[in-house]
């Protein structure tokens, strides 16, 4: 697993980038990760990260796109248009948690 | 003293590529039961997720996806699907379709995936497309007015095509 160190932070991660253990993460992390791709974070972005990091505290698993509209109450357009593109994986990377696994 | 691990550059995922750039996926959805309506709906919800440009196209009995009579209340039966590994006669008893859907309905809820209606929602406030085929609403009588409301149109399968160039295909 290798160690990387961002703007002094220093986080394991997969070899695609995503932090493999959740407790190294803290917001100012979050922002310089958000930086990494490209997203200057407001507080709409860090509502949806924050909601994905409580709802991994207490269900073990990240959540889905609709698991944050539905549970986290963020719109899916709003989430499409704050990280836009591939909006589940771009808030599981700046939460510094795994891949979204459910299919909807 | 403790040993401070080599460290490796920063390893950021590649969100953005260019390979995935301009991808286009077409779905035509022909089929109007239960079952055969989640297939098309999962797949352009996954690749709305990737940054996919989804195009969907009822036609046939897939028009039940989007008519707004039947989109809420689309059956499942075990007739004629052996993957129930059911004896096919117990399929044609009175109240055996209704009971394998509301089954079928329960599962389906108990994964937090939605309804039809709901589901053709959130692929369009995904940013998916939906298009209605003209022959099928010709030969259903069917109007606009008639289909759920954020479909864009009703086209003919030749305009279809052309919307669709260079897409990835299936045919569900």
């Amino acid at each position: 697993m290798p160690v990387t160190t961002l703007a002094g932070h220093q986080i394991h991660v997969d070899a695609e980038g995503f932090l493999t253990d959740p407790a190294e993460w803290d917001e100012d992390l979050a922002r310089v990760l958000a930086e990494q791709i490209g997203l200057t974070l407001t507080d709409e972005h860090m509502a949806a990260v924050r909601f994905l990091r409580a709802d991994f505290a207490t269900q073990g698993e990240t959540a889905t796109l609709r698991r944050i509209s539905t549970v986290g109450g963020i719109p899916i357009k709003q989430l499409f248009a704050l990280f836009p593109q591939k909006p589940a994986k771009k808030i599981a990377y700046v939460a510094g948690l795994p891949k979204p696994h459910g299919c909807v | 003293m403790t040993t401070i691990p080599d460290t490796a550059p920063a390893v950021v995922p590649n969100f953005d590529t260019d390979a995935g750039a301009g991808r286009k996926l077409a779905i035509i959805c022909s089929k109007g039961s239960l079952d055969m309506a989640y297939p098309g709906l999962i797949l352009a919800n996954a690749a709305l997720g990737e940054g996919v440009e989804v195009h969907m196209f009822f036609t046939f009995w897939g028009f039940d996806m989007i008519n707004k009579k039947t989109m809420g209340d689309l059956k499942f039966t075990m007739l004629g699907n052996t993957a129930t590994h059911m004896p096919q006669g117990l399929g044609g008893l009175p109240g055996m379709t209704g009971m394998a859907t509301s089954r079928l309905k329960k599962s389906i809820a108990d994964l937090d995936v939605p309804e039809v209606p709901e589901f053709l929602e959130q692929i369009v406030a995904s940013g998916g497309h939906l298009w209605a085929c003209r022959m099928s609403a010709d030969m259903n009588k069917l109007t606009e007015a008639d289909l759920y409301d954020d479909v864009e149109g009703i086209i003919s399968a030749t305009d279809f095509i052309e919307l669709t160039d260079g897409a990835q295909l299936l045919f569900i």
